[in-house]
């Protein structure tokens, strides 16, 4: 169990002229065993705040911590074991010429586990993968396939928490629907904390407790889920983002 | 009224070692002065269907019909200076992509008008007002700038509604859309369709919106051909989508995630062997 804080996060890319400030000021909690969405259109610097968490990018100011543990520029390696992350296309996060064997298998012995062999077994079972697709190549799985071996591979190391980087765009909406329903069982079979980023309002508003809506770098607002079914936004761009989920309405037209 | 577009029992085949394999096997439809949009899951044949009407499927790829005609003409007989002359002029098709569609060492007025002056033989000065105005209908801001550009200066839905204004230049008849906005963010996504909305209706054109994307096309289209597995298993009129019979749209309407309708777990498709076999629903009228 671990609960996320962040604090003053700022994330920036280049240095002096060339420098962009790409996650500005962000401050949210996201308490233990919980799931917290962030949506923002592209550029918004959503990802970027996973990226950061992971320590993907080296280039960050603030405070951030998950559980007890305070995150430095340096992390220990039970913080990778803790934190695992889940990547937007199945088809390129997953190495080409590795079976799903070998992916979980090295991930399993980098993390020093033992009993490796059922440990795959169980981790296939819980992703509602059978032990046939042990020994397949990536080619020869589905793009919801891939995506549970994906998740499997972040199960691995038995992770507190689980960062989502649009788990489900790149798949159609009834394989969407499968790899909800299962992050959802995970979640409370695992006692997983999720912190999510998407573009769509629906699935976070269906995954999330508290979504924060970013722009330009910036939240913009923290909203529960309830304002959210209840269509309560406090910021003009997230009413802007709720009237766009709703498909295409002509009397809308020019609000961009 | 006789329609624009009259296809019957469209096929697409392509070749393989396991023998042919039928991507789109027997769609029927016509298009008048409507909206007609085309749903359905990767691989259902929904852009084939797009692809093979202008007839741009590449060989060994084979495209077969007992009837495809525009206005009258039937397109599977012409030859390509024909055929030529009827994409870009008489049907155009935006794609998906913005980034993959437009010619990266181009300028995009050269792109504007190298169409428009092969179609119609105008004069440079004459291609360069048109795309000017163009540029200005598709809501661009500065279109003298944005005419001396390269796309990699241009942002997605910039490049995208470059892509709308360089195909409607030549005031095409029909419009096939094939997933003009997937690649977009939502808030840029509205914008788009406004624009395409507002085109069609000005222009009395007919558009085929090609999308996987139930909500946006039951909001934007008159009606909406559901396709499986290169069949057409459902016609609807667009407003009533959510009274859609045939098991495989309600499964699809019932795994979306809806804001307004809370649910602790989503449906999960189940699919039927049935509906790969049961003949193809026309969509003529």
């Amino acid at each position: 169990m671990s609960n996320i804080h962040i604090e003053n996060l700022n994330v920036w890319f280049g240095e002096h002229e060339e420098r962009v400030d790409a996650v500005k000021g962000a401050t949210f909690d996201v308490p233990s065993g919980a799931s917290f969405g962030l949506v923002g259109e592209s550029g918004s610097g959503k990802s970027t705040i996973l990226r950061a968490m992971v320590g993907l990018v080296p280039t960050w100011s603030g405070n951030m911590s998950v559980g007890e543990l305070e995150l430095g520029k340096k992390r220990p390696k039970a913080f990778y074991k803790d934190v695992q992350m889940v990547f937007q296309d199945p088809y390129a996060s997953l190495h080409p010429r590795h079976s799903v064997d070998q992916m979980l298998g090295e991930t399993l012995s980098l993390h020093g586990f033992k009993d490796i062999d059922n440990r795959i077994m169980q981790l296939l079972d819980d992703v509602g993968l059978g032990p046939a697709f042990r020994f397949r190549y990536p080619h020869q799985l589905s793009g919801g396939q891939r995506q549970r071996v994906a998740i499997a591979r972040a199960l691995a190391p038995k992770p507190t928490v689980i960062l989502l980087d649009e788990p489900t765009s790149a798949l159609d909406v009834s394989v969407q629907a499968e790899v909800l329903n299962l992050l959802a069982d995970l979640r409370e079979e695992h006692k997983l904390t999720y912190l999510m980023v998407s573009h769509n309002l629906a699935v976070v508003a269906h995954m999330c407790d508290a979504t924060a809506v970013m722009k330009n770098g910036e939240i913009v607002e923290v909203m529960t889920v309830e304002d959210m079914r209840a269509m309560k936004p406090k910021h003009p761009y997230t009413k802007h983002l709720l009237d766009s989920s709703f498909g295409y309405r002509p009397d809308a037209e020019q609000s961009a | 009224m006789s329609p624009l577009l009259d296809v019957e029992n469209l096929r697409v085949t392509f070749p393989t070692r396991q023998g042919e394999f039928e991507a789109v096997r027997g769609v029927s439809f016509t298009l008048g002065k409507e909206r007609l949009g085309i749903v359905g899951e990767s691989g259902s044949g929904k852009s084939l269907t797009g692809r093979a009407i202008l007839r741009l499927i590449r060989k060994p790829g084979r495209v077969e019909a007992d009837k495809m005609e525009l206005n009258g003409r039937d397109l599977l007989s012409m030859n390509k200076k024909q055929m030529q002359g009827v994409r870009g002029q008489e049907i155009s098709m935006v794609m998906q992509d913005p980034k993959f569609s437009l010619n990266p060492v181009m300028t995009i007025a050269n792109q504007i008008m190298e169409i428009y002056r092969f179609h119609t033989g105008a004069s440079k000065k004459s291609a360069y007002a048109k795309g000017i105005e163009m540029l200005e209908a598709v809501s661009i801001r500065d279109p003298e700038r944005v005419m001396k550009s390269y796309p990699h200066e241009m942002s997605g839905g910039m490049g995208q509604r470059i892509m709308i204004a360089m195909m409607l230049v030549t005031e095409p008849k029909i419009l096939i859309a094939d997933e003009p906005t997937s690649a977009l963010d939502v808030s840029v996504q509205t914008q788009v369709m406004s624009i395409i909305d507002r085109l069609v209706r000005d222009r009395g054109m007919g558009l085929i919106f090609i999308s996987h994307d139930l909500n946006l096309v039951s909001s934007f289209c008159d009606r909406v051909l559901i396709m499986y597995a290169g069949r057409v298993v459902e016609v609807l009129d667009a407003g009533k989508l959510h009274d859609a019979k045939h098991p495989y749209t309600r499964g699809l309407l019932g795994s979306l995630p809806r804001i307004d309708d809370p649910k602790t777990r989503l449906e999960v498709l189940q699919r039927d062997a049935k509906w790969r076999e049961a003949p193809s629903v026309s969509g003529r009228i």
